[in-house]
């Protein structure tokens, strides 16, 4: 891989490195005495390891000019490795999470497998590690393929993709440690963050630069969503974690916000990422996968307008239905409910025209699992958006708060729709990365098509009677004028359906693991030069882009 | 790039854009999209202008019902505490014997009770209030402070070693640690003390022992536990002469609480309950008393 990068880009990767090791050495030394230390050794490992590979490759010859008029689709092919890595990572540690609350005794009486420090590896693992990292390299492909433009270098997409990992790991590995900003979805720390937001905005400009060099006329939709995902993450990531160290050899920091403010930036945070991480990007992916799978025009380029636009400007408002019945004005209560309600016409309309683009197509439902992945995604999608819009509305919400409802509604939108899409992807996306004619056994596609299915409504049932119980149960009164349960009441109630949300999520994580084995066997089987399905085109349709390029 | 191809399974034209191989139909928006966006606005508008809704400045626009969050609780919690007054006022102003006596009013005491000893005494002493090792088990009639009802509410109230400045304060020293007895002694007194509960009957081998351990006993333990064994509720010192046992009643237990002390722990009630659920509550542990199976 690195025989692909020119001479200057292999020195500026070294020259990254270098400054990476640096600063990871400043950690380790300035933070000894504290767990940023520790992340200040596995930044400078990390940066030495990377060195050693690209000083393995350092005196390849330069690659040949022709590839210019190729697209540069190995930084996806790492990430579509890294995102299935990440899901079999993250759904273990859900499975372990959700049998802790069954079963107590699985922390083992050590610290670091805590109730709370693995929730969130399992959380940030799952959305940040899978999901992350899907959107990462199937944006990259999707970019070039619709704007008929190669990437703007070969460096830029491989900072953004190792770089982005990297957070995660000194996110996962901080929770293991006890560090922790206590945000929910915006737990590491200050450091972390930084990094972050560094990697963000090269993948921004990796997006301008491109479709700056776009060779059609018009940016396509997919494109739009993929933008706005990056864009707002880069806004919410940012004003929700200012904070302010302790100091430079400590991995504390405390937040600029305090409060009911705190709250509100929180969740306004929170469910924006929802929106913009969950969905827009996801949204994005099923725009391009979706109609080149089902060789279907999509249904209505206006419908992707109006709900584009009003998905981004709708859900900007909804976060306070996140804290309905808190200290949080009521008046702010009634914004967020209000456009959570409206929100719902623009988010069926997106499901609505991802379905339609299948008429014509469904036979290919029928008979292909990797297709029906992707429409299931989008009933999911359809389903949990209801569910969110109906649950934002405050006489639902006093029920369903605080209650194994929103669990079950995060896993519909979770499992259904972002994972069930990002498999749908992935398995259409394989075989034309690695030039097979398929999978390597659509069998098994079939065989975690339903394991995912099947465990998902095990889960989101489960979780649904639990909800509801413990709500219900909750606001029991007896003839004294006394809450009629206790809280351990309530808790004996939902054991079985803590059962049946582990043996969901058991389902889940074994059907990520066919997809693995899978993947595997599909990039080890040998290549063909026949066209893959769904013909996907490999190389800009245009010859003179070479000369475009070559100065870049 | 064909402008306006017609599709030939929905009979649409394209948009005439294309990426990659796919293209866009030209289908307008379906009426119904509109049709739910106009219903959802509308229902926003009139919710905002019946309801608090839209900041102004220092304030915000109250809406048409005046409907206000803050008073609906508080007026939703004094109906409540209105209510209840049935029956918590009899509790606030009757003594406990009176109380007691009163078979309706113990029935609203017993399903109180209930919930608040399972939201706050049942990590320690259990659901079952039957407690665990080193927490009492409530329903033994083994009371270490006192099992009147007076007693009790006043160990719920300010704890035990609970650091409130009317706490109950007891300890059992450390005689193995601190060297105030040998291992010999200890096994003596371990010995007698586990006879008076006739966990270990006299035989010929530890007949000597035992009796070694009565001095022991009448040396060292008479100050709290009385001449007898008895205990003393005064300073939480237990009974050793009945079968109830926090720490255990093994030789190895009993061993491990003469040479390392003991000093149990409650956490005091009166910052975080109101008199009257002390009160329910002091009542509701004292009719556990033999009532738990």
């Amino acid at each position: 891989m690195i025989a692909g990068l020119t001479k200057l880009e292999r020195q500026l990767s070294l020259a990254v490195l270098t400054v990476l090791a640096l600063c990871g050495l400043a950690f380790a030394a300035a933070g000894r005495n504290d767990p940023i230390g520790t992340h200040g050794f596995v930044i400078l490992l990390s940066a030495v390891g990377l060195m050693f590979v690209v000083m393995a490759g350092y005196y390849a010859p330069e690659p040949d000019k022709e590839r210019l008029s190729r697209y540069y689709d190995d930084p996806t092919k790492v990430g579509i490795i890294l995102a299935m890595a990440w899901a079999v990572f993250g759904l273990f540690f859900g499975v372990w999470v959700a049998a802790l609350l069954a079963w107590p005794d699985l922390t083992f009486d050590a610290a670091w497998s805590s109730f709370g420090r693995i929730r969130p590896v399992h959380t940030t693992s799952v959305i940040f590690g899978f999901g992350g990292n899907a959107l990462i390299a199937t944006s990259l492909h999707v970019l070039q393929r619709t704007t008929r433009a190669r990437l703007p270098d070969q460096f830029s997409p491989w900072f953004v993709l190792l770089g982005y990992n990297l957070f995660c790991v000194l996110a996962v590995s901080g929770y293991f440690m006890g560090l922790t900003q206590s945000k929910e979805y915006a737990e590491p720390e200050w450091y972390a963050d930084i990094w972050l937001v560094i990697v963000w905005v090269v993948y921004f400009l990796i997006y301008i630069r491109t479709l700056a060099r776009r060779k059609e006329p018009h940016i396509y939709v997919a494109n739009w969503y993929y933008m706005a995902f990056i864009l707002v993450v880069a806004i919410l990531h940012i004003v929700n974690n200012l904070a302010v160290p302790v100091s430079f050899g400590s991995a504390k920091s405390y937040s600029l916000f305090s409060g009911v403010q705190d709250a509100m930036t929180q969740w306004w945070y929170g469910h924006n990422a929802v929106a913009f991480f969950l969905t827009a990007g996801f949204l994005g992916m099923m725009y391009y996968y979706l109609p080149k799978r089902a060789g279907r025009p999509i249904f209505s380029y206006r419908l992707s307008i109006i709900s584009f636009w009003g998905i981004v400007f709708m859900y900007m408002w909804a976060g306070s239905h996140h804290l309905h019945y808190t200290a949080l004005p009521q008046w702010v209560q009634t914004l967020g409910m209000t456009f959570s309600v409206v929100l719902l016409v623009p988010s069926w309309a997106s499901a609505g025209n991802a379905l339609a683009t299948l008429n014509g197509a469904w036979h290919k439902v029928r008979d292909d699992a990797t297709l029906r992945f992707m429409m299931v995604a989008a009933v999911f999608y359809g389903l949990s958006t209801f569910e969110g819009s109906f649950m934002a509305i405050r006489a639902v919400n006093s029920l369903s708060h605080y209650t194994d409802w929103t669990v079950g509604h995060v896993h519909a939108g979770a499992l259904g729709w972002v994972a069930m899409i990002s498999f749908g992807s992935i398995y259409a996306l394989v075989p034309w990365m690695w030039k097979r004619e398929r999978m390597y056994s659509s069998r098994l596609v079939e065989v975690h098509f339903w394991l995912a299915l099947s465990g998902t409504v095990v889960y989101v049932f489960a979780m649904w009677n639990s909800g509801i119980i413990q709500g219900l149960m909750w606001r029991t009164y007896n003839e004294s004028g006394t809450l009629a349960y206790s809280f351990i009441d309530s808790l004996v109630a939902m054991h079985p359906y803590y059962i049946a949300r582990t043996l969901g999520g058991l389902l889940f994580l074994l059907g990520a693991m066919v997809g693995c084995y899978n993947i595997w066997m599909t990039i080890r089987q040998p290549g063909t030069s026949l066209a893959a399905e769904g013909s996907e085109v490999d190389e800009p349709a245009l010859a003179t882009s070479t000369a475009l390029q070559a100065g870049e | 790039m064909e402008i306006g191809k017609r599709d030939p399974v929905t009979g649409k034209t394209t948009t005439g854009h294309e990426w990659n191989g796919i293209e866009e139909l030209d289908t307008p928006v379906p009426r119904v999209v509109l049709f739910f966006l106009f219903v959802t606005i509308l229902f926003s508008v009139v919710y905002w202008v019946l309801m608090p809704a839209w900041p102004l400045g220092v304030t915000y626009t109250k809406g048409l019902l005046g409907f206000d969050d803050r008073q609906v609780v508080a007026s939703a919690v004094s109906d409540a505490t209105l209510e209840r007054a049935a029956w918590t006022d009899k509790v606030a102003s009757m003594d406990f014997p009176a109380i007691q006596a009163d078979e309706g009013l113990m029935r609203s005491v017993r399903e109180t009770g209930r919930t608040l000893f399972a939201d706050n005494c049942a990590v320690c002493h259990g659901v079952d209030a039957k407690g665990g090792p080193g927490f009492p088990d409530l329903t033994a009639k083994a009371w270490l402070w006192g099992g009147s009802p007076e007693q009790i509410t006043q160990t719920i109230e300010f704890g035990i070693n609970s650091g409130h400045p009317d706490t109950r304060v007891s300890q059992m020293m450390a005689f193995g640690r601190d060297g105030v007895l040998d291992r010999k002694q200890i096994n003596d007194v371990v010995a007698y003390v586990r006879s008076l509960s006739g966990a270990e009957a006299a035989t010929g081998d530890n007949a000597g022992r035992i009796e070694a351990g009565r001095e022991v006993f009448a040396a060292n333990c008479v100050a709290c536990h009385g001449d007898t064994g008895k205990g003393n509720v005064e300073v939480g010192a237990p009974d050793l002469t009945d079968a109830k046992w926090i720490y255990g009643s093994d030789t190895q237990s009993v061993f491990n609480t003469v040479y390392g002390g003991r000093q149990g722990h409650m956490p005091h009630w009166k910052d975080r309950l109101t008199p009257i659920d002390v009160k329910v509550l002091a009542l509701y542990v004292q009719s556990l008393d033999g009532a738990a199976k």
